[in-house]
């Protein structure tokens, strides 16, 4: 019973474990002859190249793989520096209040205003497309959902009536922070985390595969599907194997977060 | 025998749970006649409000009927179409829920959302309906009925809100009503009002109801029959006064104990003042004022009692004597020392010596901790202990408040409501402190748990010297725990003095106001009730209207207080 509720869970964690085996390995774990032979122009599945080959004849898998280097880096990068942004103006406004939450609450209301990948094209194409520019326009974009999160739960535990209890007795702002407010948010917050590495890889895939992601020649998911796009025009496979994969891992990432929140809940620990 | 109107018949409600299937209600039969009203009373956890909402033909989520039936009017309510339940619920059963403020929608005017219910159900014309609501709010003694229909549910107050509630219920004309705890969140002095008001009405209209509560006194004046539930099964069952005036099952003579343990008399010596508050003033914002020149003592090792209704105050006192709330003028002395105003300017030493328990132990507990983290902390925070001897008197507090140390590992969502408390008590505790602020403690809690955990209160007190200012809006408490006595009213004490003088006559108009108010299980209180208030409602007495009639909007100070 239990283990059928945690099923999708569970082939979830089996198949992002193995996408991060595979990523983390790289194309050297392909067989030379596989990632070196040049075939034709989007073979299909076959023998030699176990997905088939791009539009320049090259293998399929290995350039998968070695394009998921550089798309989960970033989208991990991404997701942990937006988490770390939100994180800090969030407790920042939810603490001092007054001027400066209003201050920064406007400033994100006006971010969260702007169309993101309007905004994204824009920004990229002005300045050229580079990662350190494409990571900082991403932190822009989307560290703003994460504030919004911190301030508002961190609001609602701080007037809980045993943070009061705490401030009676003379605590630290620091250790009210971490030991009563901290363990109550681990789990909206951790799901938070999740769900922001979605959303990176969706929007470094999307501007990829608008060409203003990743610079080619260096290989990304979003910039393979747009390499091979044209391939779906005679009915080749060829685009959808990277499409896939980039669905493959936010689907999992997104079901793991789930479990985690209801599993959570279950217990009555802490608030979903 | 006529047919009964409503009859549950052998009904047994499972709900699942992570440790497999728990009944909630176990084998009930009861049976409704038309015309009747049935109380159902127990504690939390008794199954009442399930048998409540069962009446209706619904089961809360997770849940369903293992055995037994419940039949209105011929028809099997748990088998029965969901399409059909509709033209029932409403229409021959109605609903009153505890909370009528969270049951009205904001943005509709009050008559517009009475006229809701009735137009799915009365083909008459608007004029009809409207003449039908209008009678209605009169019968339920709301003031200039015309007006009242216009009003928007923020713009009355929560004793009209819940006549209000009771005249949609009523309006469709049913056969049955369920009153789901109707006056739990009202003020004593309002709830006698709300009493009265629904009884005369379920009278006049000749409905049928099952009325739902956990205070014994209410629902012996309500119901010709009560049932007394225990943990989803029945203790007992018969007509009001016999179960009152003769209880069979020694559970129903625990119940109506509560409270009326003989009042030992007190030592009055004077003991050494500890706590001192003169002129006290403070307010929300620049210009509303919540408290106005309070004066008050708490002497060492005694019981100050700080009773009002919502509204009063109170709670306000408890904030700024905590530090948690700036005062604008007056003086507050502990020990003879002045005490600084904000937490922030109070030493560890002072932190220590003045700890709070909270309402309720549900928010004042962190879910996150273990019980042993909660009480230790302050232990290891203000002795700076080594964490063996942390555990120790963790231990030791636990048996204090009469724990078992084993719930030192438990985190406080597995502890029951009472458990709850006695762990903040312990809290407070471990501080060794000289004064314990308690708001309203005893409030979230059963009768028989409060009584419980008000005895650990004044044990603790006699054996550690621990002083308390207690404050609470139930009479009934004051009377077990107190030693001195301040009633507030409106930000003001209008009457201070040791408990025996206060709660004894002469009396202040608002003390026996709220000492009339006190629901008691004696035959015809709730009319006698109603004549002493009449008579202190006289302006030339009081200074106060308190006839709940008067349409008056919330005072700010109702909306403001916490």
């Amino acid at each position: 019973m239990t283990a059928l509720r945690n099923l999708p869970m569970l082939v979830s964690a089996i198949l992002l474990a193995l996408v991060a085996i595979a990523v983390l390995a790289g194309p050297d774990a392909v067989p030379a002859a596989m990632r070196d032979g040049i075939g034709d122009p989007w073979e299909g599945f076959g023998p030699l190249h176990l997905l088939g080959t791009d539009q320049l004849g090259r293998d399929l898998l290995a350039r998968l793989l070695e394009g998921g280097r550089i798309t989960l880096a970033l989208a991990t990068m991404v997701a942990v520096l937006c988490f770390a942004v939100g994180l800090g103006l969030g407790l920042l406004a939810a603490i001092l209040g007054g001027a400066v939450d209003t201050l920064l609450s406007r400033l994100v209301d006006v971010t969260m205003a702007l169309p993101p990948l309007i905004l994204a094209i824009l920004v990229v194409a002005m300045l050229g497309s580079s990662i350190p520019v494409l990571v900082i326009v991403l932190v822009v974009l989307e560290s703003p959902r994460v504030f919004r999160l911190v301030r508002a739960l961190a609001m609602e535990i701080m007037t809980e009536d045993f943070v009061t209890a705490a401030r009676l007795r003379g605590e630290g702002l620091l250790w009210i922070l971490a030991r009563e407010v901290a363990p109550n948010a681990v789990v909206p917050l951790v799901a938070e985390l999740a769900l922001r590495f979605v959303f990176a890889l969706l929007f470094l895939s999307s501007l990829s595969f608008l060409g203003l992601g990743v610079p080619p020649p260096q290989a990304d998911w979003g910039g393979m599907v747009r390499e091979n796009a044209p391939a779906l025009g005679f009915g080749l496979p060829a685009p959808i194997v990277p499409a896939a994969v980039i669905a493959l891992v936010a689907l999992s990432v997104n079901q793991i977060a789930d479990w985690l929140v209801t599993a959570s809940g279950r217990r009555g620990m802490g608030r979903g | 025998m006529a047919a009964p109107l409503l009859e549950m018949l052998g009904l047994t409600i499972r709900a699942r749970s992570r440790k497999g299937p728990v009944d909630l209600v176990r084998n009930i039969s009861l049976r409704l006649d038309p015309g009747e009203v049935l109380g159902l009373i127990g504690e939390s956890g008794a199954g009442k409000s399930t048998l409540g909402l069962a009446a209706l033909g619904h089961l809360r989520a997770g849940c369903h009927a293992a055995a037994g039936q419940v039949v209105f009017d011929g028809i099997d309510l748990l088998r029965t179409p969901h399409r059909l339940l509709r033209r029932i619920r409403g229409g021959s059963i109605a609903y009153v829920a505890q909370s009528a403020s969270a049951a009205f929608n904001p943005s509709f005017t009050l008559g517009a959302q009475i006229d809701e219910v009735l137009r799915r159900f009365d083909p008459a014309s608007a004029a009809q309906r409207r003449r039908r609501i209008l009678a209605l709010l009169e019968r339920l003694g709301l003031p200039d009925p015309e007006t009242f229909f216009d009003r928007f549910p923020h713009q009355v107050s929560g004793g009209q809100l819940q006549r209000a509630m009771t005249a949609m219920a009523l309006a469709p004309s049913p056969r049955v009503i369920v009153f789901d705890e109707p006056t739990t969140a009202l003020d004593v002095t309002t709830q006698l009002g709300v009493l009265a008001t629904m009884r005369n009405a379920i009278r006049a209209e000749g409905v049928a109801a099952l009325y739902i509560s956990h205070d014994l006194a209410i629902v012996s004046q309500m119901a010709d029959r009560i049932l007394v539930l225990r943990h989803g099964a029945e203790v007992e069952a018969g007509p009001a006064r016999q179960v009152v005036e003769q209880p069979a099952a020694p559970y129903t003579r625990r119940l109506l104990q509560v409270g009326a343990a003989p009042i030992a008399p007190r030592d009055t010596g004077d003991a050494e003042v500890l706590l001192s508050v003169q002129g006290l003033q403070a307010g929300y914002g620049r210009n509303f004022r919540v408290l106005h020149d309070i004066d008050l003592q708490v002497r060492r090792g005694r019981t100050l009692a700080v009773v009002g209704e919502s509204g009063s105050g109170k709670s306000t006192l408890a904030r700024v004597i905590a530090g948690l709330r700036p005062a604008s003028a007056g003086r507050i002395s502990f020990e003879g020392q002045a005490l600084p105003p904000a937490l922030g300017q109070r030493n560890r030493e002072l932190l220590r010596r003045i700890q709070m328990v909270f309402q309720s132990p549900d928010t004042s507990l962190n879910p996150a901790q273990t019980v042993g983290e909660i009480i230790g902390r302050p232990v290891a925070f203000f002795f700076n202990l080594p964490r063996a001897e942390v555990k120790r008197r963790v231990a030791a507090l636990l048996e204090a408040v009469e724990l078992d140390v084993s719930l030192a590992d438990r985190r406080s969502p597995a502890l029951s409501g009472g458990q709850k408390q006695r762990v903040a008590i312990a809290r407070a505790l471990a501080a060794e402190p000289d004064l314990i602020l308690c708001d309203e403690v005893t409030s979230a809690l059963d009768p028989l748990v409060a009584e419980g955990v008000l005895a650990l209160l004044d044990r603790l007190r006699r054996e550690r010297g621990v002083s308390y200012l207690f404050i609470t809006h139930d009479l009934g408490v004051v009377r077990s725990i107190a030693d001195d006595i301040v009633v507030m009213e409106r930000g003001r004490i209008i009457e201070a003095g040791p408990r025996d003088v206060v709660l004894a006559p002469p009396w202040h108009a608002t003390t026996e106001l709220l000492l009339a108010s006190q629901p008691s299980t004696e035959a015809g209180w709730l009319d006698s009730a109603l004549e002493r208030r009449r008579r202190l409602a006289d302006p030339r007495e009081t200074g106060r209207a308190v006839d709940e009639g008067a349409l008056v909007a919330p005072s700010p100070a109702a909306v403001a207080m916490p």
